[in-house]
């Protein structure tokens, strides 16, 4: 048990002393299929002991990209490395020191939590077999589970085993492909817990998710829409950037209100958010101009600091849709 | 770590995460044993080559001793259920063939005695429904044979000049290895190297498109495993299955079918698995090929058809047209039948049988190289 541990920690003190090299550094990374283009030359650079998060609309080449990056795809273009290794030639090396979790749960429903694991721990040929299972088990609380069939856990356990199971091989990269999808806020909770506590150890964590909460919390974040990656940098960074305004108004049949807004000059977006409506624009002056007329009762203005969610909507809503 | 060259511990991991899940799918476990008994009892018993009680009409315009001595020989032949309440007319006779609720109308002419007595060889007329020959051939040998001894009895004293001649030479047949002609004997040992195709290659089919369709191909891609430590660990464990399947069938054989087992029963076991690892590797390639676990068995069905028609279990091989026997050679069925029956009824040994086994071995090798290349190591 101590040695096996002893192992990974010693993996990443290795780590720390050979390699200052950031752990994911890829360029202009491309993948199409059948001519459509999923992923279009994505630049990526994740330093050691982050949490990365990807963001981006539902068919926006997350996934690809992940699957790029732990070798189940092979780009069609582009260069770089993964933990040092060439993402294009050394796809096998990559896979043994990477632990990724699906989207879709790919744990066999039929077996037991036990079992699925014990299946991992033997195709990676791991030492002391029982004891990493005794210890991954007892780290993600699934020890009184152990027996139960995989396939009659809840969302919440079952992101548990999947974690489980992708951190049984001590990987030095973790890519979680929207590991919380369906899974309730308290559940969660615990998992971003985790990966905080997994990436103070030296854990690297690229991570998928639609959820604006959780790109809060991660150190770096990157927007890819329809392959193209639009912004990366820190949470502040990416807001600033945008340098959008938002204002909050509240009043009576905000709805009626909105339709008015959304067709003005300036008026980048209207969202309804809780009992009022953000409006954004990226041009002050413009913004202010043309809602002049609205500003009056019963309706009450209010500058808001812009929110990620309004920045990502207002992302979303720049690119050209080059999908269809 | 080894990860460029064949490992038994992800070998190993295969075979046993195989067995459990095998062992969790009641469906599939039950299909293991259960297509092997149904498949048993429909061609054991229920399908037959040399069919009996046909029902027959007999249309007769003369009721004459002569006439109905004939028919009761028919009736003791047990080819001929003769039903009483059968047509009367012709038109009658002539709907019931096509509504296939007879499969005989013989009509008596009138006259028949007079032109018997006279020595006017007075013609029967037999009428069949023919649409499937296998089951007239054999009655209407049988009423030829009726017509030159039912009236043996009848044709003495007076009438002995009547008495038909001898033929001039005797034919005697002899029926090899199976004496009384039971299509059992035929039937059930064949039955074997059937079942075994039929659910082995549907059996591992689908064993990886279920891995591409829940997902989990996924997961077994991103891990350190290989592809021939997938196909081999997915093939073991069904040769296992398979072995179950081959005792079912021989204790059916020995003790409900009585087939004689002339042969050495160990030489049939270990010629076996080569027959078994031909049909796993068809299902691995099969699944490699589909997209989806239905793709998977349409295309099990595809490989199922020619190999229950065209290699000799069905028809006779030396019966068929070349392109066909040409085609039926490369099918291991075809291979794998004259070992099974050759052994167990005619106690060949393996210097006999062995010209069957190296065309097997190539198929093997042939369809494993084929399932290596197409097995996606990437979701590409």
């Amino acid at each position: 048990m101590r040695s096996a541990r002893g192992q990974a920690e010693a993996a990443i003190m290795n780590d720390v002393t050979t390699e200052n090299a950031p752990v994911i550094d890829v360029r202009g990374v491309t993948k199409q299929f059948d001519g459509r283009i999923v992923v279009d030359h994505v630049d990526l650079r994740v330093e050691r002991g982050e949490i990365y998060g990807f963001l981006g609309p539902n068919g926006s080449g997350k996934t690809t990209f992940i699957r790029m990056l732990c070798g189940l795809l092979t780009p069609d273009a582009g260069t770089g490395t993964c933990l040092g290794l060439d993402l294009l030639r050394e796809q096998r090396a990559i896979r043994l020191q990477v632990g990724y979790m699906t989207q879709r749960f790919s744990l066999y429903t039929d077996l037991t939590v036990r079992e699925n694991l014990d299946f991992v721990a033997r195709l990676f040929a791991l030492p002391q077999r029982r004891a990493a299972i005794d210890r991954t088990l007892e780290e993600l609380g699934l020890t009184a589970r152990q027996k139960q069939l995989a396939g009659t856990l809840s969302g919440g356990w079952k992101q548990r085993l999947a974690l489980a199971a992708c951190m049984l091989h001590a990987p030095r990269l973790l890519l979680l492909d929207e590991p919380t999808a369906g899974v309730d806020p308290q559940a969660r909770r615990d998992f971003w817990e985790r990966i905080h506590d997994l990436a103070g150890r030296g854990l690297t964590v690229l991570i998928s998710t639609h959820y604006m909460d959780e790109a809060e919390r991660c150190h770096r974040l990157a927007y890819l829409a329809y392959g193209h990656l639009l912004t990366q940098g820190t949470a502040a960074e990416i807001v600033k950037e945008a340098a959008l305004e938002t204002w909050e108004v509240d009043g009576p049949d905000l709805s009626q209100l909105a339709a008015q807004l959304r067709v003005l000059p300036g008026v980048t977006q209207v969202t309804a958010f809780g009992a009022g409506l953000h409006v954004s624009g990226t041009d002050p002056a413009t913004l202010h101009r043309a809602t002049a007329p609205y500003r009056r009762a019963p309706y009450r203005w209010t500058p808001t600091p812009s929110g990620m969610e309004d920045v990502f909507i207002h992302l979303m809503q720049q690119v050209p849709d080059n999908v269809t | 770590m080894n990860t460029h060259r064949f490992t038994w511990s992800r070998f190993y991991a295969v075979v046993r995460k195989e067995f459990i899940q095998m062992r969790r799918d009641r469906m599939t476990f039950g299909m293991m044993i259960g297509v092997p008994l149904m498949q048993l009892i429909l061609f054991g018993f229920a399908i037959n080559t040399d069919p009996k009680h046909m029902p027959t009409a007999v249309l007769a315009a003369d009721n004459s001793p002569f006439a109905r001595s004939l028919v009761a020989a028919m009736r003791n032949s047990e080819y001929f259920d003769i039903r009483d309440d059968g047509p009367t007319t012709e038109a009658q006779a002539r709907t019931a063939l096509q509504r296939g609720t007879l499969q005989f109308v013989l009509t008596i002419p009138a006259n028949f005695e007079r032109d018997l007595l006279r020595g006017n060889r007075p013609a029967l007329a037999l009428e069949a429904d023919a649409s499937d020959p296998a089951a007239v051939g054999n009655a209407v040998g049988g009423i030829r044979e009726l017509l030159a001894t039912v009236w043996a009895r009848d044709f003495s004293g007076p009438l002995a000049h009547l008495q038909p001649a001898p033929p001039p030479a005797d034919l005697r047949v002899h029926r090899l290895f199976n004496p009384e002609g039971e299509t059992a004997i035929n039937i059930v040992p064949g039955l074997m190297g059937v079942i075994l195709t039929l659910t082995l290659v549907m059996i591992t089919a689908l064993a990886i498109t279920r891995e591409t369709e829940r997902g989990t191909m996924e997961h077994l891609l991103s891990s350190p495993v290989r592809p021939l430590e997938v196909m081999t660990g997915k093939i073991v464990p069904y040769i296992v299955v398979g072995y179950v399947q081959v005792c079912v069938v021989l204790l059916a054989a020995r003790f409900v079918f009585n087939v004689p087992m002339v042969g050495s029963v160990p030489l049939l076991l270990a010629l076996a698995p080569i027959f078994m690892a031909c049909n796993l590797a068809v299902g691995v390639t099969v699944s490699t090929i589909a997209r989806n676990q239905l793709q998977a068995v349409q295309m099990s069905v595809f490989f199922f058809l020619p190999s229950l028609l065209l290699s000799g279990f069905m028809f006779p091989f030396r019966g068929m047209p070349h392109w066909a026997q040409a085609l039926g050679a490369i099918l291991p069925l075809t291979h794998f039948l004259p070992i099974v029956r050759g052994i167990l009824l005619k106690g060949n040994t393996l210097a006999e049988v062995a010209p069957h086994v190296w065309p097997m071995l190539l198929f093997l090798v042939a369809v494993l190289a084929l399932g290596l290349r197409r097995y996606r190591q990437t979701l590409d």
